[in-house]
């Protein structure tokens, strides 16, 4: 199998480079599953960690999975028209447009921040409520669900189908209920995947905007490292992963199936 | 249903004249073609017609008692089939023509008759299942003219319907397409800019160039009848025989032709299929290329005028490049069109 030098070679450096990115995160998930890390696993493995994560952090875990939702709504309700109007209205000005609305993507997520407490920071039931974050959530998310819409409708012969359909008696409601939704679908899932992936795993933002009642999950997990003992930590980690990757991955199957259909 | 569209234009916000004031009438059951080369304002008539396209001010279209200007496109029940065809990719064939229907509100097994019915007649039952891109390109265009025609529209408008099909394909669906819109009894208008698909088609034909009907009439007229040297040159590709008029003679450079009347005034056209090689005529030439097609051969003459003269030759052996032919022209073969006309 390894006839030559080259293969062994490429064989050294990808396992090397596994290592060096398994065995940490290894590690983190063994911390949260040992009774004593300091005496090593030896000491015997036990969930109790997890449960004592969940007792004092299920307040920001389920924060967090509400925001993700509400933020998932918001950026639909908002981003699929503002891509259909982009896609049906090509041009410098829509090109600016949507430059500017992922301007947030080039935008560091403190400046953001400090630009929305800068703004609202005086409003006081605003300032501490859930959904002062969720502006936060949604001004950065929005454009990853505009884009991912806009390339899957760009794709399609957006104008003549809607003519199609309108020939045969769609009202203009009709014609987006019926022609642009179904065919935006894709697009819509992805970004909406994203969307939800994005807001459970954003930080930057959210910290800057949140409150000692308002924890979401990356917050708490900040706040797990700094105050509690290592095992609690690498435990919330452990949690973290768990919601974490599934969504990851169906994001990845989400967004290869929506590059399908713009090629 | 009749059309009538009167003083209709379309200028656009730039200025650019895309259609000048047009008057156009279609009876009832007729199939008008509209033929023009591309950028003729041909496919501009027919999205005004459908309501796609806004005209300018003072523009006027009836469908028959009713003034339609000023209703959007999905008023007024109008079938449509598009050069794209504009299939539904997210439909079924048979999903794809019960639409019109269920935007009617019709009731559900209504809808089902009807686009069984319809399928049939376009023999599209087979592939009712089917989605949009699992359909070649002919099937694709059946579907699109049974999509078309299942909400019983007063009128169906086809742009360039055969343009997206392969060369091959065209003229079978071109005689399919004709067969079928005679069946369906629908006032039917459609855009080309293919010569033989319009003939083949229509029961009347209007030429349009620079935005504005030329001439309007049945394929025989146009053909044997043009008014213009445009219409002549676009419907069977007249040429001009570049020469002098005296009276009823024609002085060309290879001899002298005898005109049906007096031709002062006039420039003379003429077909490639009239023009005869003969042992015997009166104008003399050189072969210059000779061109098999089959049924024919094309020979290219020079000498006779300043151009290659084109005649259409039938017969089993064609002469050869560099011989010398007679060619002989029949009077009541040659066309004249007063000069300065319209190009």
């Amino acid at each position: 199998m390894f006839k030559s030098k080259t293969k062994l070679l490429q064989l050294i450096v990808t396992l090397s480079a596994c290592a060096f990115l398994l065995i940490p995160t290894i590690m983190s998930v063994m911390a949260g599953l040992t009774a004593n890390y300091f005496k090593g696993i030896s000491s015997g493995l036990t969930l109790k960690w997890v449960f004592q994560v969940w007792e004092l952090y299920a307040d920001s875990i389920f924060l967090s999975l509400w925001l993700a939702i509400a933020c998932l709504i918001v950026t639909l309700i908002i981003g699929l028209p503002a891509a259909y109007g982009l896609a049906r209205h090509p041009g410098w000005l829509s090109r600016l447009l949507e430059e500017f609305i992922s301007l947030p993507l080039a935008v560091p997520g403190l400046a953001i921040a400090l630009a929305l407490l800068q703004l609202y920071g005086s409003m006081k039931g605003f300032r501490a409520s859930w959904a002062f974050i969720l502006v936060g959530h949604v001004l950065y998310t929005l454009p990853f669900m505009v884009r991912s819409i806009l390339a899957v409708l760009a794709a399609i012969d957006l104008k003549t189908l809607e003519e199609g359909a309108a020939s045969l008696g769609a009202s203009p409601w009709q014609r987006f209920r019926d022609i642009v939704v179904p065919n935006a679908m894709p697009g819509i899932l992805a970004g909406a995947l994203t969307v939800v992936t994005l807001s459970i795993g954003e930080f930057n933002i959210t910290w800057m905007l949140h409150t000692p009642y308002l924890k979401t999950l990356p917050v708490g997990l900040a706040d797990s490292y700094a105050s509690m003992r290592l095992e609690v930590a690498s435990a919330y980690t452990l949690v973290f992963f768990i919601l974490i990757v599934p969504l990851l991955m169906a994001m990845q199957w989400a967004s290869a199936r929506a590059q399908r259909i713009t090629k | 249903m009749t059309l009538r569209v009167t003083n209709t234009a379309k200028t656009y916000p730039d200025g650019t004249k895309a259609l000048l004031p047009t008057e156009l009438s279609v009876a009832k059951g007729e199939i008008v073609s509209l033929l023009g080369p591309s950028g003729c304002g041909k496919t501009t008539l027919l999205r005004i017609i459908a309501g796609l396209e806004t005209p300018d001010a003072g523009s006027e279209i009836w469908f028959g008692n009713d003034n339609v200007t000023s209703l959007p496109v999905e008023r007024r029940k109008v079938g449509m089939v598009f050069q794209s065809y504009a299939l539904f990719p997210n439909m079924s064939v048979r999903a794809n023509v019960g639409y019109g229907l269920k935007m009617q509100k019709l009731p559900k097994d209504e809808i089902e008759s009807r686009v069984t019915e319809v399928l049939e007649l376009c023999q599209l039952q087979e592939f009712s299942g089917r989605a949009i891109d699992a359909l070649s390109g002919g099937q694709r265009q059946r579907v699109a003219l049974a999509r078309a025609i299942a909400p019983r529209p007063r009128m169906l408008l086809l742009d360039e319907p055969l343009s997206a099909l392969d060369a091959a394909l065209r003229e079978a669906l071109r005689d399919e397409l004709a067969m079928l819109l005679r069946e369906f009894h629908i006032t039917a208008i459609f855009v080309t800019h293919d010569q033989d698909e319009a003939m083949a088609i229509a029961d009347r034909v209007a030429v349009m160039s620079h935005g504005h009907v030329v001439q309007s009439g049945t394929p025989e007229e146009l053909y044997r009848n043009p008014n213009s040297p445009f219409v002549a040159g676009f419907v069977g590709n007249a040429m001009r025989l570049e020469g002098k008029v005296a009276g009823s003679t024609l002085h060309l450079d290879g001899g002298e032709l005898a005109l049906p009347r007096d031709g002062t005034g006039h420039n003379v056209f003429v077909r490639a299929e009239d023009v005869q090689i003969n042992t015997e005529g009166p104008l003399n030439g050189k072969v210059e290329s000779v061109t098999f097609f089959g049924t024919h051969y094309r020979v290219g003459i020079s000498g006779i005028m300043t151009d290659v003269l084109t005649s259409t030759y039938a017969g089993q052996s064609a002469p050869k490049v560099g011989e010398r032919v007679e060619v002989s022209i029949k009077p009541e073969a040659l066309m004249l069109l007063p000069e300065g006309a319209e190009v």
